[in-house]
């Protein structure tokens, strides 16, 4: 059988619609500077190889690779705590000499997976065992990013492996008591588990106006420039609030401010139609594809990117606190995107060999 | 998921349940993307009007205020580096409507050349219109007077006063500060935005750049409420910023000064470094640039007059030069020879050149009737080459490699400037790997009269002067001596001291040193030393050097060097080393004249003048002229001894 490149055509477009955006926002966020183009361009480019060659990997291969990969993440998990660089107060560097390396990204991946490698050794719905051995899975590196701390990384590794556990067929009597206990727990994971930071950034969340120069100043201003934008926005590099710098790290986290407020409400209808687009092919993907380890691993790394964009959106705009996470690929970065590339790529690989599966 | 086990499991309802399940997040993506899309027609459509308004007087904004950059003394407290007041005239593109016309406007009442104009129109068509743009700087009183009175007049212009860099020695420090200029595209990919928010400028070479962190100081904020234009009218809150460090270097100002004096308008180098310390006491270059020009910015025409000039000011050649040591190595050669079982009692006759065993191949003595019977003091007091062809080949490359590197040839010395290259003593290995060639014998006589591959900078050269005064303990020299931090709002200031790190010991026997610096002493005391007629009369102390010649152009086999048909660029260089006084020493200098000829009249004088300045205060070119200038007679005796009391 001859060896062809196979890509998912659909998702491609729509990945490659957010790179071109991404590309434009940055323009007008980042000062009219070609440097920081270029740098993010370069990052697109070894993402979107990085995607197209996993695309080409089948997910037995994958499956079989799993423990490994997992233990050499958990390893180098361990390793960062102990030896690793610490960044705008957060210890996730990996000093490999050449590269710098952030060992929760590529958790991101391995942790699902992982995960439903557990679930599926037996039939499922999952038996009491085998959701013990998951969660140990799910919960052990979740705390070690934790402690980094990186909230945010955190609760998206939480977030792609209960997604997993959700989708393995965990009881919905048993989701309903894990809520009921979780919102029972908040109280006390705000007062003992948050940093005074951490703890701030609900504050504010609360009620950003009650200090509208400290720490609401971020907020309010990201607010005032959504909000100001109206429905067609005040024009490409127009945006008086990005422009005059009233938003911080607007070419980063708060990228979606810029986007609002320069393109407006039919902007961002626009921009939500391909997110929704793209996770909609993934989940169609994890549909039709024939085994049930690609079904698990295909629809958590699906949603998980809906929950990037819902918690990235929502923290600009006001309803979430802010935890650090960004735009998926249109925020300027290089970690994140290649992770989020790799993940699009495992998906293509999972259609790509969907009729190989099965039995 | 080996097919047999899939066949085991109920496959059909795990479909169903995955199925149902994926169903179920479709629900959720539907539900969370209504939110979103809510969550922003809330925001974009609901309450569009209200947020138009804030954002049209978004009245309050985070301003930077910008710290002042440390200033740089010299050891005495002289001023080398400041920040002084200037007004520039600025221009807000987004609030001018007619550009042509306020330029029109303005430039009748102020004086503005049409190149200003023309970058001022550069920089704005390169920049977004909410940033303001620079259309003069340094605007005199009256100016700004005329311009206050008319301001309402000029909407979008403003008057600002900035610090700016000055260096009130010109080029004189050039070489050792370096400069700061405007921070560019480069620069910004490798700094922390943050720390520079309101700071246009940022050190580029020198110790402006070395010092960078400690010169910058720490931005502070202030809110302050503005109207719609942007303009304020009130400070709400602020955090103030704190200063950069003033900086203290070892430099003496008056002896850095003297010393590119002497040196003249030829190309050279002089350093001078406290022995027992490594603190550097001056560090020319010859010749230099004003480094004022390129504070904001200098034009094109001036920048390449500057890089094209033949007699290079931008190179930095105390600390990037490489040249070959010539005969000031000797010192070490001898010393390398004695600590490997040579005799410094041993004779050699020197006949004028050298010859290997089995080739008529002659190498020359630079004394073409030789020096006859020699013995090690009377080799390095004259210089003899036949005597170091002699050495070098009887002990061998590997260990007379060895040991110059154990002084510190080949390695950077570790001073506080960017950019030191390393300088190069040749061995078997370099030469295998680097030319792809073996080493012959004749490579290592070439060594062992500090031609060849052999490299150093005329740094370098200082701290091996200085190694040598120091009886082989080495030190990293130092140009700046102390931080002093400011205190916020306080008058007492807290003092960081660097020091040079200590590099270790050369191992070699304190008796060898004595002969060493002995003969070093001859050099300069004894009648028939090179440097005596040059620079050795009515010397106040007692000085050890040893000057150096070193070929630039190779001499055929068979002919003589002739400086009267070369080019200027193709004769020698002249090199001295020295140090005073022998018994208690407080300067080491390494002296460098490019095409200068000989060492000894062309290097040893200006190392003499600048100890006698250092050491005796006395400027050999006052008024009344104390010293001979070299190639001339001596003055009478009596006059010279009288003045150096």
């Amino acid at each position: 059988m001859p060896f062809r490149i196979k890509v998912d055509m659909p998702l491609m477009f729509g990945l490659l619609m957010l790179c071109v955006g991404s590309l434009l926002v940055l323009w007008s966020a980042g000062g009219e500077s070609p440097r920081l183009l270029i740098s993010q361009s370069i990052r697109m480019g070894i993402a979107v190889v990085g995607m197209v060659v996993l695309a080409q990997v089948r997910p037995d291969t994958l499956f079989r690779w799993t423990p490994y990969l997992f233990a050499a993440g958990l390893g180098m998990l361990i390793l960062v705590l102990l030896v690793g660089d610490v960044g705008k107060g957060a210890q996730r560097w990996l000093d490999l000499g050449v590269v710098r390396f952030q060992p929760s990204e590529a958790m991101k991946l391995a942790v699902p997976m992982m995960v439903a490698w557990v679930l599926t050794r037996k039939t499922l719905p999952p038996n009491f065992k085998n959701l013990f051995y998951a969660a140990l899975v799910l919960g052990v590196p979740s705390a070690l990013i934790l402690v980094q701390p990186d909230l945010g990384t955190a609760i998206l590794i939480l977030m792609s492996g209960a997604l997993i556990i959700f989708l393995a067929g965990f009881a919905w009597k048993h989701i309903g008591i894990l809520a009921a206990m979780t919102a029972a727990a908040i109280p006390i994971a705000y007062h003992f588990l948050l940093r005074p930071y951490q703890q701030q950034r609900i504050q504010t969340l609360l009620d950003p106006w009650s200090d509208p120069l400290g720490s609401g100043y971020q907020i309010i201003q990201s607010m005032i420039a959504i909000g100001s934008g109206g429905a067609q926005g005040k024009g490409w590099t127009q945006g008086s609030q990005s422009q005059l710098e009233f938003i911080p790290d607007r070419h980063t986290d708060f990228i979606f401010s810029v986007f609002s407020e320069e393109m407006g409400f039919i902007g961002v209808l626009i921009l939500i139609t391909v997110y929704v687009a793209i996770v909609a092919r993934g989940l169609y993907i994890a549909y039709y594809t024939k085994d049930t380890f690609s079904r698990l691993l295909a629809g958590s790394l699906s949603m998980t990117f809906f929950f990037y964009v819902f918690v990235n959106i929502g923290m600009v705009a006001g309803m979430l606190p802010v935890v650090g996470i960004p735009l998926p690929l249109i925020s300027y970065g290089g970690t994140s995107m290649v992770t989020l590339m790799a993940g699009f790529g495992i998906l293509m690989g999972i259609h790509n060999h969907r009729s190989l599966m099965s039995r | 998921m080996a097919a047999d086990r899939i066949e085991l499991k109920d496959y059909l309802r795990e479909t169903n349940l995955i199925h149902s399940r994926l169903i179920a997040l479709v629900v959720l993506l539907c539900v969370l993307t209504f939110i979103l899309v809510a969550r922003v027609w809330y925001l974009q459509i609901y309450n569009n009007e209200r947020f138009e308004v804030l954002s049209k007087d978004n009245r309050v904004r985070l301003v930077p205020m910008p710290p002042v950059r440390g200033q740089i003394f010299d050891r005495n407290g002289k001023v080398l580096a400041e920040n002084i007041p200037v007004f520039t005239l600025e221009i807000l593109p987004k609030d001018v409507e007619n550009m042509d016309a306020l330029l029109d406007e303005v430039t009748r009442i102020i004086e503005v050349s049409p190149n200003d104009v023309k970058k001022f129109k550069a920089l704005v068509k390169s920049h977004r219109g909410f940033e303001a743009q620079v259309l003069k700087v340094n605007l005199s009183e009256e100016e700004v007077a005329r311009f206050s009175v008319n301001q309402h007049r000029f909407r979008g212009a403003q008057v600002q006063a900035r610090l700016q860099r000055n260096y009130p020695y010109g080029g004189e420090m050039a070489h050792v500060l370096g400069y700061v200029g405007r921070i560019n595209q480069r620069d910004k990919e490798s700094i922390d935005a943050k720390a520079y928010k309101g700071t246009d400028y940022i050190g580029k070479r020198g110790i402006e750049a070395r010092y960078e962190d400690q010169l910058l100081g720490r931005v502070g904020v202030e809110q302050v409420e503005t109207n719609a234009h942007g303009q304020r009218i009130r400070r709400l809150d602020k955090n103030e910023p704190v200063s950069g460090d003033n900086i203290y270097l070892n430099i003496d100002a008056d002896l850095q000064v003297k010393a590119r004096e002497y040196l003249g308008d030829r190309r050279g180098s002089v350093i001078a470094i406290e022995p027992e310390s490594g603190e550097v006491l001056a560090f020319v270059s010859n010749p230099v640039y004003d480094p004022n020009k390129f504070v904001n910015g200098i034009d094109h025409r001036s920048y390449n007059a500057l890089r094209e000039d033949v007699n290079r000011p931008l190179l930095n050649r105390t600390i990037s030069g490489r040249y070959a040591p010539g005969s000031t190595i000797k010192g070490l050669v001898s010393l390398a020879a004695l600590e490997n079982g040579w005799s410094e009692n041993k004779h050699i006759t020197c006949p004028g050149y050298f010859t290997l065993k089995g080739s008529s191949h002659r190498y020359r003595c630079w004394r073409r009737g030789g020096h006859g019977s020699t013995s090690m003091l009377k080799s390095i007091m004259q210089s003899c080459d036949v005597y170091y062809y002699q050495l070098a080949n009887t002990i061998g490359i590997d260990k007379l490699s060895a040991f110059l590197k154990t002084f510190g040839l080949g390695s950077q010395t570790g001073i506080d400037l960017d950019g030191e290259p390393s300088g190069l003593v040749p061995s078997r290995e370099w030469k295998r790997e680097r030319r792809g060639v073996a080493w012959y014998p004749g490579d290592t006589l070439n060594t062992g009269i500090g031609q060849g591959d052999v490299l150093v900078t005329p740094l370098q050269l200082g701290v091996i002067s200085a190694t040598l005064a120091n009886r082989g303990r080495r030190i990293e020299p130092r140009l700046v001596g102390r931080l002093e931090h400011s205190a916020n709002g306080g008058s007492d200031k807290a003092v960081t001291t660097l020091v040079g790190a200590e590099l270790g010991t050369v191992v070699a026997k304190p008796r060898n040193f004595d002969a060493i610096i002995d003969a070093m002493e001859a050099v300069v005391g004894h009648p028939r030393g090179t440097a005596h007629n040059s620079a050795g009369k009515n010397v106040g102390y007692t000085m050890a050097g040893k000057t150096g010649t070193a070929q630039v152009v190779a001499i055929p086999q068979g002919a003589r060097y002739d400086a009267s048909k070369l080019n200027d660029f193709q004769k020698d260089h002249a090199l001295f080393v020295a140090f005073a006084p022998v018994e208690k020493p407080k300067i080491a200098i390494a002296v460098i004249v490019e095409n200068g000829g000989s060492g000894s009249s062309a290097a040893a004088p200006v190392a003499r003048k600048v100890a006698d300045f250092y050491l005796l205060n006395k400027d050999a070119n006052a008024a009344e002229p104390v010293l001979p200038e070299s190639g001339q007679e001596p003055s009478p005796e009596p006059l010279a001894s009288v003045l150096s009391q």
